[in-house]
Protein backbone atom coordinates (compact mmCIF):
# COMPACT_ATOMS: atom_id res chain seq x y z
CA UNK A 1 0.00 0.00 0.00
CA UNK A 2 1.04 3.42 -0.79
CA UNK A 3 2.50 5.86 1.99
CA UNK A 4 -0.40 8.08 1.26
CA UNK A 5 -2.78 5.21 1.45
CA UNK A 6 -1.48 4.18 5.04
CA UNK A 7 -1.88 7.70 6.11
CA UNK A 8 -5.49 7.85 5.32
CA UNK A 9 -6.27 4.10 6.64
CA UNK A 10 -4.65 5.28 10.01
CA UNK A 11 -6.36 8.74 10.60
CA UNK A 12 -9.89 6.61 9.71
CA UNK A 13 -8.70 3.93 12.54
CA UNK A 14 -7.74 6.52 14.98
CA UNK A 15 -10.83 8.50 14.33
CA UNK A 16 -12.91 5.32 14.50
CA UNK A 17 -11.45 4.42 17.59
CA UNK A 18 -12.72 7.32 19.32
CA UNK A 19 -16.04 6.85 17.71
CA UNK A 20 -16.26 3.21 18.83
CA UNK A 21 -16.70 4.01 22.45
CA UNK A 22 -19.07 6.63 22.14
CA UNK A 23 -21.28 4.06 19.98
CA UNK A 24 -20.97 0.93 22.34
CA UNK A 25 -22.21 3.09 25.34
CA UNK A 26 -25.13 4.41 23.09
CA UNK A 27 -25.79 1.03 21.54
CA UNK A 28 -25.76 -0.37 25.52
CA UNK A 29 -28.61 2.39 26.32
CA UNK A 30 -30.74 1.53 23.43
CA UNK A 31 -30.37 -2.18 24.13
CA UNK A 32 -30.92 -2.38 28.28
CA UNK A 33 -33.82 0.00 27.51
CA UNK A 34 -36.18 -3.46 26.46
CA UNK A 35 -34.68 -6.85 26.06
CA UNK A 36 -33.62 -6.33 22.53
CA UNK A 37 -30.45 -8.25 23.58
CA UNK A 38 -32.17 -11.12 24.28
CA UNK A 39 -31.96 -14.23 21.92
CA UNK A 40 -35.18 -16.73 22.98
CA UNK A 41 -34.29 -18.91 25.80
CA UNK A 42 -34.81 -22.34 24.60
CA UNK A 43 -37.05 -23.94 27.16
CA UNK A 44 -39.37 -21.17 28.00
CA UNK A 45 -39.97 -20.52 23.89
CA UNK A 46 -42.40 -22.12 22.05
CA UNK A 47 -43.21 -20.96 18.08
CA UNK A 48 -46.52 -21.34 17.27
CA UNK A 49 -46.91 -21.87 13.27
CA UNK A 50 -51.19 -21.32 12.31
CA UNK A 51 -53.28 -19.94 10.29
CA UNK A 52 -54.70 -16.26 9.34
CA UNK A 53 -57.93 -17.50 10.10
CA UNK A 54 -57.44 -18.06 13.94
CA UNK A 55 -55.34 -14.97 13.78
CA UNK A 56 -57.61 -12.67 11.63
CA UNK A 57 -60.53 -13.57 13.92
CA UNK A 58 -58.87 -12.61 16.81
CA UNK A 59 -59.08 -16.24 18.79
CA UNK A 60 -55.87 -16.36 19.48
CA UNK A 61 -56.17 -12.90 21.00
CA UNK A 62 -57.80 -14.32 23.65
CA UNK A 63 -56.35 -17.71 23.84
CA UNK A 64 -52.61 -17.19 23.90
CA UNK A 65 -52.08 -14.91 26.98
CA UNK A 66 -54.10 -17.55 28.87
CA UNK A 67 -51.61 -20.37 27.51
CA UNK A 68 -48.83 -17.99 28.60
CA UNK A 69 -49.89 -17.20 31.76
CA UNK A 70 -50.91 -20.53 32.98
CA UNK A 71 -47.58 -22.73 31.99
CA UNK A 72 -44.85 -19.60 31.97
CA UNK A 73 -43.71 -20.45 28.24
CA UNK A 74 -43.79 -17.02 25.92
CA UNK A 75 -45.20 -17.90 22.64
CA UNK A 76 -43.89 -16.59 19.06
CA UNK A 77 -47.25 -17.04 16.84
CA UNK A 78 -46.69 -16.96 13.29
CA UNK A 79 -49.91 -16.87 10.82
CA UNK A 80 -49.02 -18.19 8.05
CA UNK A 81 -51.15 -20.61 5.83
CA UNK A 82 -51.42 -24.31 6.39
CA UNK A 83 -49.28 -25.45 4.06
CA UNK A 84 -46.23 -23.19 5.13
CA UNK A 85 -46.71 -23.72 8.69
CA UNK A 86 -47.02 -27.72 7.66
CA UNK A 87 -43.78 -26.82 5.47
CA UNK A 88 -42.24 -25.10 8.42
CA UNK A 89 -43.03 -28.50 11.06
CA UNK A 90 -41.21 -30.67 8.23
CA UNK A 91 -38.18 -28.42 8.53
CA UNK A 92 -38.64 -27.94 12.15
CA UNK A 93 -38.65 -24.25 12.32
CA UNK A 94 -42.02 -24.73 14.47
CA UNK A 95 -42.87 -26.14 17.18
CA UNK A 96 -46.30 -26.76 17.47
CA UNK A 97 -49.01 -26.26 14.69
CA UNK A 98 -52.50 -25.47 14.55
CA UNK A 99 -54.17 -25.98 11.15
CA UNK A 100 -57.14 -26.90 9.42
CA UNK A 101 -56.56 -28.97 6.16
CA UNK A 102 -57.34 -32.44 7.56
CA UNK A 103 -55.79 -34.04 4.44
CA UNK A 104 -52.47 -32.71 4.23
CA UNK A 105 -52.01 -32.77 7.92
CA UNK A 106 -52.65 -36.91 7.60
CA UNK A 107 -50.02 -37.02 5.31
CA UNK A 108 -47.90 -34.78 7.01
CA UNK A 109 -48.55 -37.55 10.02
CA UNK A 110 -48.03 -40.26 7.87
CA UNK A 111 -44.49 -38.52 7.05
CA UNK A 112 -43.65 -38.72 10.33
CA UNK A 113 -43.05 -35.10 10.86
CA UNK A 114 -46.18 -34.99 13.66
CA UNK A 115 -45.82 -36.18 16.59
CA UNK A 116 -49.31 -36.00 18.44
CA UNK A 117 -52.29 -34.67 16.76
CA UNK A 118 -55.82 -33.93 18.63
CA UNK A 119 -59.24 -32.26 17.15
CA UNK A 120 -59.28 -28.89 18.86
CA UNK A 121 -62.68 -27.41 17.02
CA UNK A 122 -64.40 -26.60 13.71
CA UNK A 123 -66.66 -24.01 12.11
CA UNK A 124 -67.89 -24.05 8.64
CA UNK A 125 -66.45 -22.38 5.22
CA UNK A 126 -69.28 -20.12 3.70
CA UNK A 127 -69.23 -18.59 0.25
CA UNK A 128 -69.39 -15.00 0.26
CA UNK A 129 -70.36 -12.42 -2.86
CA UNK A 130 -72.07 -9.11 -3.69
CA UNK A 131 -75.52 -9.16 -2.74
CA UNK A 132 -76.23 -8.86 -6.25
CA UNK A 133 -75.35 -12.17 -6.66
CA UNK A 134 -74.41 -12.14 -10.76
CA UNK A 135 -74.02 -16.04 -10.77
CA UNK A 136 -76.99 -16.43 -8.71
CA UNK A 137 -76.04 -18.72 -6.60
CA UNK A 138 -77.36 -18.09 -3.46
CA UNK A 139 -78.54 -21.35 -1.49
CA UNK A 140 -76.86 -23.86 -4.25
CA UNK A 141 -74.59 -26.79 -2.78
CA UNK A 142 -70.78 -25.77 -2.43
CA UNK A 143 -69.82 -27.95 -5.65
CA UNK A 144 -72.63 -26.58 -8.03
CA UNK A 145 -72.24 -22.97 -7.08
CA UNK A 146 -68.45 -23.44 -8.25
CA UNK A 147 -69.93 -24.55 -11.82
CA UNK A 148 -72.41 -22.17 -11.84
CA UNK A 149 -69.75 -19.57 -11.32
CA UNK A 150 -67.50 -21.00 -13.59
CA UNK A 151 -70.40 -21.30 -16.78
CA UNK A 152 -71.16 -17.83 -15.79
CA UNK A 153 -67.55 -16.36 -15.64
CA UNK A 154 -67.88 -14.18 -12.66
CA UNK A 155 -65.38 -13.03 -11.11
CA UNK A 156 -64.05 -15.25 -8.28
CA UNK A 157 -60.76 -14.34 -5.67
CA UNK A 158 -59.09 -17.49 -4.83
CA UNK A 159 -56.44 -17.66 -1.76
CA UNK A 160 -54.07 -18.93 -4.09
CA UNK A 161 -51.43 -19.41 -0.99
CA UNK A 162 -51.79 -23.07 -0.35
CA UNK A 163 -53.64 -22.10 2.94
CA UNK A 164 -56.28 -24.84 4.12
CA UNK A 165 -58.66 -22.37 2.89
CA UNK A 166 -57.09 -22.65 -0.38
CA UNK A 167 -56.74 -26.75 -0.44
CA UNK A 168 -60.55 -27.05 0.42
CA UNK A 169 -61.55 -24.46 -2.29
CA UNK A 170 -59.11 -26.00 -4.77
CA UNK A 171 -60.76 -29.60 -3.27
CA UNK A 172 -64.43 -28.53 -4.76
CA UNK A 173 -63.19 -27.27 -7.85
CA UNK A 174 -61.81 -31.11 -8.32
CA UNK A 175 -65.15 -32.28 -7.24
CA UNK A 176 -66.72 -30.30 -9.64
CA UNK A 177 -64.24 -31.42 -12.09
CA UNK A 178 -63.42 -27.95 -13.30
CA UNK A 179 -59.73 -26.33 -13.56
CA UNK A 180 -60.06 -22.32 -12.71
CA UNK A 181 -56.65 -21.66 -13.17
CA UNK A 182 -55.86 -19.55 -15.55
CA UNK A 183 -59.36 -18.54 -17.09
CA UNK A 184 -60.13 -15.02 -17.08
CA UNK A 185 -62.59 -14.54 -14.28
CA UNK A 186 -60.47 -16.07 -11.89
CA UNK A 187 -57.62 -14.12 -9.36
CA UNK A 188 -55.42 -15.14 -7.30
CA UNK A 189 -54.49 -12.81 -3.61
CA UNK A 190 -51.94 -14.99 -2.70
CA UNK A 191 -52.13 -13.47 0.86
CA UNK A 192 -54.39 -13.82 4.31
CA UNK A 193 -58.37 -14.28 4.47
CA UNK A 194 -58.92 -11.01 5.75
CA UNK A 195 -57.28 -9.38 2.92
CA UNK A 196 -58.82 -11.83 0.44
CA UNK A 197 -62.27 -10.31 1.72
CA UNK A 198 -61.29 -6.93 1.08
CA UNK A 199 -60.49 -7.55 -2.47
CA UNK A 200 -63.02 -9.57 -3.10
CA UNK A 201 -65.20 -6.89 -1.83
CA UNK A 202 -63.81 -3.85 -3.89
CA UNK A 203 -64.09 -6.12 -6.96
CA UNK A 204 -67.75 -7.49 -6.29
CA UNK A 205 -66.58 -11.04 -6.57
CA UNK A 206 -67.02 -14.51 -4.91
CA UNK A 207 -64.62 -16.28 -2.41
CA UNK A 208 -64.57 -19.10 -0.05
CA UNK A 209 -63.67 -18.28 3.70
CA UNK A 210 -64.56 -19.29 7.12
CA UNK A 211 -66.94 -17.82 9.03
CA UNK A 212 -65.05 -16.64 11.47
CA UNK A 213 -62.95 -13.86 9.55
CA UNK A 214 -66.19 -13.13 7.46
CA UNK A 215 -68.25 -12.07 11.00
CA UNK A 216 -65.09 -10.44 12.49
CA UNK A 217 -64.63 -8.40 9.19
CA UNK A 218 -67.94 -8.23 8.26
CA UNK A 219 -68.43 -4.23 8.83
CA UNK A 220 -66.21 -2.80 6.38
CA UNK A 221 -67.17 -5.49 3.19
CA UNK A 222 -69.89 -5.07 0.64
CA UNK A 223 -70.06 -9.28 0.78
CA UNK A 224 -72.82 -11.47 1.78
CA UNK A 225 -73.20 -15.23 2.60
CA UNK A 226 -74.40 -16.81 0.23
CA UNK A 227 -73.73 -20.36 0.34
CA UNK A 228 -73.49 -22.42 3.82
CA UNK A 229 -74.75 -25.08 5.73
CA UNK A 230 -73.12 -27.72 3.55
CA UNK A 231 -71.84 -30.61 4.51
CA UNK A 232 -68.41 -30.00 2.15
CA UNK A 233 -67.87 -26.81 4.09
CA UNK A 234 -66.82 -28.23 7.35
CA UNK A 235 -63.70 -26.92 8.50
CA UNK A 236 -61.90 -28.52 11.33
CA UNK A 237 -58.42 -27.79 13.61
CA UNK A 238 -56.23 -29.91 14.45
CA UNK A 239 -53.37 -28.85 16.96
CA UNK A 240 -50.12 -31.54 16.19
CA UNK A 241 -47.20 -31.48 18.25
CA UNK A 242 -43.73 -31.75 15.69
CA UNK A 243 -41.58 -34.92 16.41
CA UNK A 244 -38.59 -34.22 18.19
CA UNK A 245 -37.37 -37.43 16.89
CA UNK A 246 -36.91 -35.65 13.30
CA UNK A 247 -35.73 -32.55 14.95
CA UNK A 248 -34.46 -32.53 18.28
CA UNK A 249 -34.41 -28.59 18.60
CA UNK A 250 -37.69 -28.63 18.57
CA UNK A 251 -39.61 -27.55 22.22
CA UNK A 252 -41.41 -30.76 22.59
CA UNK A 253 -42.77 -29.96 26.06
CA UNK A 254 -43.71 -26.72 25.52
CA UNK A 255 -45.63 -27.88 22.60
CA UNK A 256 -47.43 -31.18 24.06
CA UNK A 257 -48.46 -28.13 27.38
CA UNK A 258 -49.85 -26.15 24.45
CA UNK A 259 -51.94 -29.28 22.86
CA UNK A 260 -52.81 -30.30 26.39
CA UNK A 261 -54.02 -26.48 27.26
CA UNK A 262 -56.18 -26.39 23.43
CA UNK A 263 -58.29 -29.73 23.96
CA UNK A 264 -58.65 -29.10 28.19
CA UNK A 265 -62.43 -28.63 29.05
CA UNK A 266 -61.62 -24.92 30.55
CA UNK A 267 -59.94 -23.57 27.51
CA UNK A 268 -62.60 -25.82 25.05
CA UNK A 269 -65.40 -23.34 26.81
CA UNK A 270 -63.78 -20.18 26.21
CA UNK A 271 -63.33 -21.37 22.57
CA UNK A 272 -67.13 -22.04 22.31
CA UNK A 273 -67.83 -18.71 23.96
CA UNK A 274 -65.63 -16.76 21.82
CA UNK A 275 -67.45 -14.26 19.64
CA UNK A 276 -70.96 -14.74 21.16
CA UNK A 277 -71.18 -11.39 22.81
CA UNK A 278 -69.83 -9.27 19.43
CA UNK A 279 -71.68 -11.62 16.82
CA UNK A 280 -74.77 -12.81 18.99
CA UNK A 281 -73.23 -16.49 17.69
CA UNK A 282 -69.51 -18.25 18.57
CA UNK A 283 -67.46 -18.57 15.56
CA UNK A 284 -65.87 -21.31 16.37
CA UNK A 285 -67.31 -25.27 18.08
CA UNK A 286 -65.34 -27.05 20.74
CA UNK A 287 -64.83 -30.64 19.51
CA UNK A 288 -61.84 -32.08 21.82
CA UNK A 289 -64.36 -34.78 23.14
CA UNK A 290 -65.05 -35.71 19.83
CA UNK A 291 -63.46 -38.13 17.01
CA UNK A 292 -62.57 -37.20 13.52
CA UNK A 293 -64.99 -39.86 12.52
CA UNK A 294 -67.54 -37.93 14.58
CA UNK A 295 -67.63 -35.22 12.68
CA UNK A 296 -67.56 -37.39 8.88
CA UNK A 297 -63.67 -36.84 8.18
CA UNK B 1 -56.61 5.36 21.07
CA UNK B 2 -53.46 7.30 20.18
CA UNK B 3 -52.45 6.32 24.31
CA UNK B 4 -52.41 2.83 24.71
CA UNK B 5 -49.63 0.89 25.82
CA UNK B 6 -49.73 -1.08 23.09
CA UNK B 7 -49.02 1.35 20.18
CA UNK B 8 -46.53 3.05 22.48
CA UNK B 9 -44.22 -0.80 22.47
CA UNK B 10 -44.72 -0.76 19.11
CA UNK B 11 -43.43 2.79 18.42
CA UNK B 12 -40.48 2.47 20.85
CA UNK B 13 -39.78 -1.16 19.69
CA UNK B 14 -39.56 0.33 15.79
CA UNK B 15 -37.20 3.61 16.98
CA UNK B 16 -34.90 1.34 18.74
CA UNK B 17 -34.36 -1.40 16.25
CA UNK B 18 -34.17 1.18 12.96
CA UNK B 19 -31.62 3.88 15.09
CA UNK B 20 -29.28 0.47 16.37
CA UNK B 21 -29.46 -0.58 13.04
CA UNK B 22 -28.93 2.94 11.30
CA UNK B 23 -25.67 3.19 14.17
CA UNK B 24 -24.19 0.39 13.17
CA UNK B 25 -24.63 1.03 9.71
CA UNK B 26 -23.05 4.18 10.45
CA UNK B 27 -19.79 2.43 12.50
CA UNK B 28 -19.33 0.13 9.55
CA UNK B 29 -20.24 2.76 6.76
CA UNK B 30 -18.62 5.62 7.40
CA UNK B 31 -14.76 3.73 7.84
CA UNK B 32 -15.74 1.86 4.98
CA UNK B 33 -17.28 4.99 2.42
CA UNK B 34 -14.28 6.92 3.42
CA UNK B 35 -11.40 4.42 2.89
CA UNK B 36 -13.00 3.61 -0.63
CA UNK B 37 -13.18 7.24 -1.64
CA UNK B 38 -10.09 8.23 -0.54
CA UNK B 39 -7.29 5.22 -0.89
CA UNK B 40 -6.01 3.75 -4.06
CA UNK B 41 -5.97 0.40 -4.44
CA UNK B 42 -6.68 -2.41 -6.96
CA UNK B 43 -10.32 -3.61 -6.86
CA UNK B 44 -11.36 -0.03 -5.64
CA UNK B 45 -14.06 0.57 -8.45
CA UNK B 46 -15.09 -2.56 -7.68
CA UNK B 47 -15.77 -2.51 -4.47
CA UNK B 48 -17.51 0.72 -5.03
CA UNK B 49 -19.80 -0.57 -7.55
CA UNK B 50 -20.84 -3.74 -5.21
CA UNK B 51 -21.82 -0.86 -2.64
CA UNK B 52 -23.38 0.69 -5.19
CA UNK B 53 -25.50 -2.01 -5.99
CA UNK B 54 -26.31 -2.62 -2.37
CA UNK B 55 -27.71 0.45 -2.22
CA UNK B 56 -30.64 -1.16 -4.20
CA UNK B 57 -31.30 -4.27 -2.27
CA UNK B 58 -34.46 -4.81 -2.29
CA UNK B 59 -35.31 -5.35 2.10
CA UNK B 60 -37.81 -8.49 1.50
CA UNK B 61 -34.97 -10.11 -0.29
CA UNK B 62 -32.52 -9.27 2.44
CA UNK B 63 -35.40 -10.59 4.87
CA UNK B 64 -35.77 -14.11 2.79
CA UNK B 65 -32.02 -14.49 3.44
CA UNK B 66 -31.48 -13.41 6.49
CA UNK B 67 -34.47 -15.33 7.86
CA UNK B 68 -32.90 -19.08 5.74
CA UNK B 69 -29.26 -18.11 7.81
CA UNK B 70 -31.54 -18.12 10.86
CA UNK B 71 -34.28 -20.55 10.78
CA UNK B 72 -33.68 -23.12 13.07
CA UNK B 73 -32.81 -25.76 9.75
CA UNK B 74 -30.24 -22.64 8.98
CA UNK B 75 -26.88 -22.24 9.27
CA UNK B 76 -27.11 -20.11 12.24
CA UNK B 77 -30.46 -21.62 13.70
CA UNK B 78 -28.45 -22.36 17.06
CA UNK B 79 -28.37 -18.55 17.90
CA UNK B 80 -32.03 -18.72 18.15
CA UNK B 81 -32.74 -15.20 16.78
CA UNK B 82 -35.37 -15.80 14.40
CA UNK B 83 -38.81 -13.64 15.07
CA UNK B 84 -36.21 -11.74 17.82
CA UNK B 85 -36.05 -7.81 17.63
CA UNK B 86 -32.09 -8.54 16.80
CA UNK B 87 -33.05 -10.25 13.57
CA UNK B 88 -34.53 -7.22 12.70
CA UNK B 89 -31.15 -5.38 13.62
CA UNK B 90 -29.44 -7.54 12.05
CA UNK B 91 -31.45 -7.71 8.76
CA UNK B 92 -31.73 -3.64 8.41
CA UNK B 93 -28.17 -3.28 9.17
CA UNK B 94 -27.34 -5.56 6.25
CA UNK B 95 -30.13 -3.00 4.07
CA UNK B 96 -28.98 0.04 5.33
CA UNK B 97 -24.68 -0.38 5.28
CA UNK B 98 -24.51 -0.41 1.61
CA UNK B 99 -26.68 3.30 1.56
CA UNK B 100 -24.65 5.34 4.03
CA UNK B 101 -21.48 3.34 2.52
CA UNK B 102 -22.19 4.36 -0.99
CA UNK B 103 -23.08 7.94 -0.16
CA UNK B 104 -20.56 8.68 2.27
CA UNK B 105 -17.63 7.52 -0.60
CA UNK B 106 -20.07 9.98 -3.07
CA UNK B 107 -19.60 12.68 -0.28
CA UNK B 108 -15.72 12.59 0.28
CA UNK B 109 -14.99 12.32 -3.39
CA UNK B 110 -16.57 15.58 -3.97
CA UNK B 111 -14.29 17.05 -1.48
CA UNK B 112 -10.84 18.82 -3.11
CA UNK B 113 -8.72 16.15 -3.62
CA UNK B 114 -5.86 18.39 -2.33
CA UNK B 115 -7.32 19.23 0.83
CA UNK B 116 -5.74 16.04 2.52
CA UNK B 117 -2.23 17.15 1.12
CA UNK B 118 -2.71 20.69 2.57
CA UNK B 119 -4.16 19.70 6.01
CA UNK B 120 -1.14 17.49 6.61
CA UNK B 121 1.05 20.10 5.29
CA UNK B 122 -0.50 21.94 7.98
CA UNK B 123 0.88 19.97 10.75
CA UNK B 124 -2.38 17.89 10.76
CA UNK B 125 -2.33 14.62 12.13
CA UNK B 126 -3.43 11.70 10.31
CA UNK B 127 -6.69 11.85 13.29
CA UNK B 128 -6.98 15.27 12.46
CA UNK B 129 -6.92 15.28 8.47
CA UNK B 130 -9.48 12.52 8.34
CA UNK B 131 -11.47 14.70 11.32
CA UNK B 132 -11.24 17.47 9.12
CA UNK B 133 -12.54 15.78 5.89
CA UNK B 134 -15.19 14.63 7.49
CA UNK B 135 -16.42 18.06 8.80
CA UNK B 136 -15.88 19.41 5.52
CA UNK B 137 -18.26 17.02 3.86
CA UNK B 138 -20.62 16.91 6.78
CA UNK B 139 -23.40 18.09 4.79
CA UNK B 140 -23.61 15.03 2.42
CA UNK B 141 -22.70 12.76 5.24
CA UNK B 142 -25.60 13.84 7.53
CA UNK B 143 -27.28 13.10 3.92
CA UNK B 144 -26.22 9.66 4.44
CA UNK B 145 -27.57 9.15 7.90
CA UNK B 146 -30.64 10.18 6.79
CA UNK B 147 -30.51 8.24 3.84
CA UNK B 148 -29.72 5.10 6.09
CA UNK B 149 -32.37 5.25 8.47
CA UNK B 150 -35.00 6.50 6.23
CA UNK B 151 -34.17 3.67 4.54
CA UNK B 152 -34.97 1.08 7.44
CA UNK B 153 -37.55 3.10 9.20
CA UNK B 154 -40.03 2.48 6.28
CA UNK B 155 -39.13 -0.74 5.86
CA UNK B 156 -41.46 -3.74 6.13
CA UNK B 157 -40.38 -6.81 4.17
CA UNK B 158 -37.69 -7.73 6.35
CA UNK B 159 -39.16 -6.81 9.50
CA UNK B 160 -42.15 -8.99 8.39
CA UNK B 161 -39.69 -12.21 7.25
CA UNK B 162 -36.97 -12.54 10.38
CA UNK B 163 -39.55 -10.70 12.95
CA UNK B 164 -42.72 -12.31 12.32
CA UNK B 165 -45.13 -9.51 13.10
CA UNK B 166 -45.33 -10.93 16.78
CA UNK B 167 -47.71 -8.99 19.01
CA UNK B 168 -45.97 -7.85 22.17
CA UNK B 169 -42.49 -8.62 20.35
CA UNK B 170 -41.35 -7.96 17.12
CA UNK B 171 -44.28 -6.00 16.15
CA UNK B 172 -43.14 -2.26 14.79
CA UNK B 173 -45.25 0.61 12.86
CA UNK B 174 -44.64 -0.66 9.40
CA UNK B 175 -45.86 -4.63 10.06
CA UNK B 176 -48.40 -3.41 12.34
CA UNK B 177 -49.71 -1.23 9.87
CA UNK B 178 -49.72 -3.93 7.01
CA UNK B 179 -51.69 -6.08 9.36
CA UNK B 180 -54.29 -3.44 10.45
CA UNK B 181 -54.90 -3.28 6.74
CA UNK B 182 -55.85 -6.99 6.21
CA UNK B 183 -57.71 -6.78 8.90
CA UNK B 184 -59.95 -3.86 7.05
CA UNK B 185 -59.47 -1.88 9.81
CA UNK B 186 -58.08 1.03 7.69
CA UNK B 187 -58.53 4.14 10.50
CA UNK B 188 -56.07 2.65 12.50
CA UNK B 189 -54.00 1.28 9.32
CA UNK B 190 -54.17 5.38 8.82
CA UNK B 191 -53.41 6.66 12.61
CA UNK B 192 -50.53 4.47 12.58
CA UNK B 193 -49.29 5.74 9.46
CA UNK B 194 -49.48 9.24 10.67
CA UNK B 195 -47.53 7.98 13.85
CA UNK B 196 -44.91 6.99 11.46
CA UNK B 197 -44.62 10.37 9.61
CA UNK B 198 -44.38 12.46 12.24
CA UNK B 199 -41.85 10.57 13.94
CA UNK B 200 -39.13 10.11 10.91
CA UNK B 201 -40.42 13.62 10.16
CA UNK B 202 -39.19 14.99 13.36
CA UNK B 203 -36.00 12.83 13.44
CA UNK B 204 -35.27 14.17 10.00
CA UNK B 205 -35.55 17.87 11.53
CA UNK B 206 -33.48 17.15 14.00
CA UNK B 207 -30.68 16.03 11.53
CA UNK B 208 -31.17 18.61 8.98
CA UNK B 209 -30.90 21.52 11.95
CA UNK B 210 -27.72 19.35 12.80
CA UNK B 211 -26.58 19.71 8.99
CA UNK B 212 -27.29 22.98 8.19
CA UNK B 213 -26.10 24.51 11.21
CA UNK B 214 -23.14 27.59 10.08
CA UNK B 215 -24.90 27.56 6.75
CA UNK B 216 -25.45 31.06 5.76
CA UNK B 217 -28.73 30.36 3.80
Amino acid sequence: MSKENSLFVDGIIACMQRIFSIFVLFASVITACTGLESSAPASSNLILATTTSTQDSGLLDVLIPLFEAESGYTVQTVAVGSGQAMKMGEDGNADVLLVHAPEAEEEFMAKGFGKDRALVMHNDFVVVGPASDPAGIAGMAAVDAWKRIAASGAVFISRGDDSGTHKKEMNLWKQAALDPKGQAWYFESGQGMGATLTIASEKGAYTLTDRATYLAARDHLQLEILVEGDETLLNVYHVITVNPEKWEKVNYEGALAFLRFLIAPSTQEIIGQFGVDRFGQPLFFPDANKTDEDLGL
Amino acid sequence: MFFNPEIFQITALSLQVSTLATGISLLIGLPLGTWLALGNFRGRSFLLSIVNTGMALPPVVVGLVVAMMLWRSGPLGDLRLIYTPMAIVIAQTIIAAPVVTGLTAAALEALDPRLSQQLLGLGASRLQMVWYLWREARLPLLAALMAGFGSVISEVGASMMVGGNIKGQTRVLTTAIVLETSKGEFETALALSALLLVLTYLINLALTRIQQRGQKR
